[in-house]
């Protein structure tokens, strides 16, 4: 049993660069969390303040019921995976996999028992006699992983494993460490910049930025209700569609108004009405349909600017009264830059933001 | 007329523009290899002559033309040198002085070079900066009361007050040297060592020492010639413990010619040999033009 909590860490550095603040999050046991968000969030220096690495300025660090806070790394049963792999090159793989159990004053039969298995287990029992200048990127990756892993830690630490791999070895990489991770059963704790990488590996997605966390939940909470217009932006591809409506009452009925055209918005944002409001639809929870000359009260007319073929999806930029907006239709739909699009957005996918302080409101 | 094959024109400029650059180009590197070429004879013929003549029979000293290429191999001066009075004793004396020195300036500087490497504590660069200042002192000035207190202390005229003196003007070097070799040694794999069930200092032996030990090693060389070749400290803080270059520069005008070649070819060769072998890190100190 090893959950982890983290009660109001904050990181300051030379003084005045709060880089985490006051960050609380509770992480159970056996459950992959995914720290994700861009570079200079704090992501990295909240994983290695978990490590042992940094020391948080404020707030107290628990692994499995114990504080942690004031132990050094080796203490804290931790494992963790670097971004550069910090692979040992003075050392063979079998020393680099066995360096930690070695530390431990494990016995012989068991290193190599252990080692052995590591090794089997990440695919580099060919290898074992190799040094680290003698291994490609991927190799040097699987040694990390296996020197980390090997060490059945209680928690397993990853920081940004994947980003120096090239694209497709990154993809293999990725499902065979999300089978490792799930066959181990290890609490995991995983910073990435990359929103597909988070979404594919974690149970969930804390999404972090100036230090905070914004957003935690599963990746398809993550997804579907992104908690800020940040959010939405950051996860997906292509990010979230975001437009400037204004809300008003027609005949009764709360519309929002985008230039001539409106859509029905619910009933419990009556309390904005007559304000300015971010509507919020991702690409391809949008239906397009050519304009057939007769104009429609509901739903939105764009000007196709650019189609982009995806493959299984074609990707359509359009302008709505001079906002941009990103529609995801069928690959072999009959559209062409320039002809006017009828959109309309699945009524129950709508999210709205308040125009100030970009946050959601929540309707349903 | 002119402008009757335009295209033709440009490309007769384009081509007498091109030779005019290309000749200046061969000029200026002509001119670098003739300026390195005396740079380097500069410092090569008198190693040469010195060679040459250590390895002469004794008479051929006096010879004038100088011989460029020698006629007659001969250990004769060597011999002769080596078997002089003190040579061997000063010879021990120098040899024990260089390896204190080395000892006590790895101790005390490599840990400072270690943490000028790794932490960024306040005031590191006026530290490294006030570090390399210290050679700024002259020996001459620093010396006397060094003698004085060397006095006091009852180690005057032996082989320790020279190696603290040596020690203390290897310093500098053995700090920022390391210092530089430590930088070199990625931190990643330190806190990976600490991840991995390593103390701090575990993490300093088994990972950073295996691999800052080539750096080191040449570290050690240069300070060892740095105390090898140092004479004045030397002279002034011993009498009868003299190291090798204080002993022969105490005996020099008192001693014929082949004595003073071979003594010099004496003190040159391990310095040679010594800087050959670490180049490559003193290379990589000082800004590598090419590997």
């Amino acid at each position: 049993m090893a959950n982890i909590e983290l009660r109001g860490i904050t990181k300051i550095f030379d003084k005045k660069v709060r880089a985490v603040n006051d960050v609380s999050l509770t992480i159970a046991d056996q459950e992959f969390m995914v720290l994700l968000g861009p570079s200079g969030c704090g992501k990295t220096t909240l994983m290695r303040m978990i490590a042992g690495l940094e020391y948080p300025e404020a707030g107290r660090i628990v692994i499995g019921g114990g504080d942690v806070t004031d132990l050094p790394p080796r203490k804290r049963n931790i494992s963790m995976v670097f971004q550069s792999y910090a692979v040992f090159p003075h050392l063979t793989v079998f020393d680099n996999i066995a360096f930690g159990l070695k530390m431990n004053k494990t016995g012989k039969a068991e290193i190599v028992r252990r080692t052995e298995e590591a090794a089997e287990l990440v695919q580099l029992s060919p290898y074992l006699e190799r040094y680290s200048a003698q291994l490609s990127g991927g190799q040097r990756q699987r040694v990390a992983v296996a020197r980390a892993i090997v060490m059945e830690p209680a928690v397993l630490l990853m920081d940004e494993p994947l980003s120096n791999l090239d694209a497709l070895l990154r993809l293999n990489f990725r499902a065979e460490l999300k089978r490792l991770v799930a066959e181990l059963k290890t609490t995991t704790i995983y910073v990435t910049h990359d929103q597909v990488e988070a979404m594919s590996l974690g149970d969930r997605i804390a999404v972090m930025r100036d230090g905070k966390i914004v957003q935690c939940g599963t990746p398809m909470e993550v997804y579907e209700r992104p908690a800020t217009e940040f959010i939405g932006g950051f996860i997906g591809s292509p990010p979230m569609n975001f437009l400037k409506v204004r809300l008003e009452r027609v005949d009764g009925e709360l519309r929002a108004m985008l230039g001539s055209h409106g859509l029905p918005a619910p009933a419990m944002l009556a309390d904005h009405a007559d304000r300015d409001l971010l509507l919020g639809i991702r690409a391809e929870n949008i239906e397009a349909t050519p304009v057939d000359g007769v104009a429609s009260q509901d739903g939105l007319v764009s000007k196709t600017l650019v189609v982009e073929l995806l493959g299984a999806q074609m990707l359509v930029t359009g302008e709505i009264d001079g906002q941009g907006i990103k529609v995801l239709v069928r690959a072999d739909a009959p559209i062409k830059p320039g002809v006017d699009l009828l959109l309309h957005p699945e009524l129950d996918k709508l999210r709205w933001f308040d125009a100030e302080s970009r946050n959601e409101i929540v309707v349903s | 007329m002119r402008n009757a094959n335009p295209a033709r024109e440009t490309g007769d400029d384009f081509r007498s523009l091109r030779q005019a650059r290309g000749r200046r180009h061969t000029l200026g590197r002509a001119g670098l290899y003739l300026l390195a070429t005396v740079m380097a004879l500069w410092v090569l013929a008198p190693i040469y002559l010195i060679t040459i003549t250590a390895f002469s029979p004794r008479d051929v000293v006096r010879e004038y033309p100088k011989q460029v290429i020698p006629r007659e191999f001969s250990v004769e001066s060597m011999d002769f040198f080596v078997n002089s009075t003190g040579v061997l004793g000063s010879l021990w004396n120098s040899v024990l002085v260089a390896l204190i020195t080395l000892v006590l300036s790895t101790i005390i500087g490599a840990p400072a070079g270690y943490a000028l490497a790794r932490f960024a504590f306040k005031g590191r660069d006026p530290y490294r900066l006030v570090i390399l200042s210290t050679r700024a002192f002259p020996i001459v000035i620093l010396s006397i009361p060094l003698a004085v207190t060397f006095l006091t202390w009852g180690i005057y005229d032996s082989i320790y007050a020279v190696a603290l003196m040596h020690t203390a003007l290897a310093m500098p070097f053995t700090v920022l040297i390391t210092s530089s070799i430590f930088v070199s040694v990625p931190h990643d794999l330190e806190e990976a060592a600490l991840t991995l069930g390593c103390t701090p200092l575990q993490a300093f032996l088994r990972v950073v020492m295996p691999l800052a030990l080539p750096g080191l090693a040449a570290a050690s060389i240069f300070t060892f010639v740095l105390s090898w070749n140092e004479v004045f400290a030397a002279v002034i803080l011993t009498l009868q413990e003299r190291t090798l270059p204080a002993h022969v520069l105490g005996v020099l005008t008192s001693s014929p010619p082949h004595f003073r070649f071979a003594a010099a070819w004496f003190m040159l060769a391990p310095s040679l040999i010594f800087i050959f072998l670490i180049r490559r890190y003193l290379l990589g100190l000082w800004g590598r033009i090419s590997r």
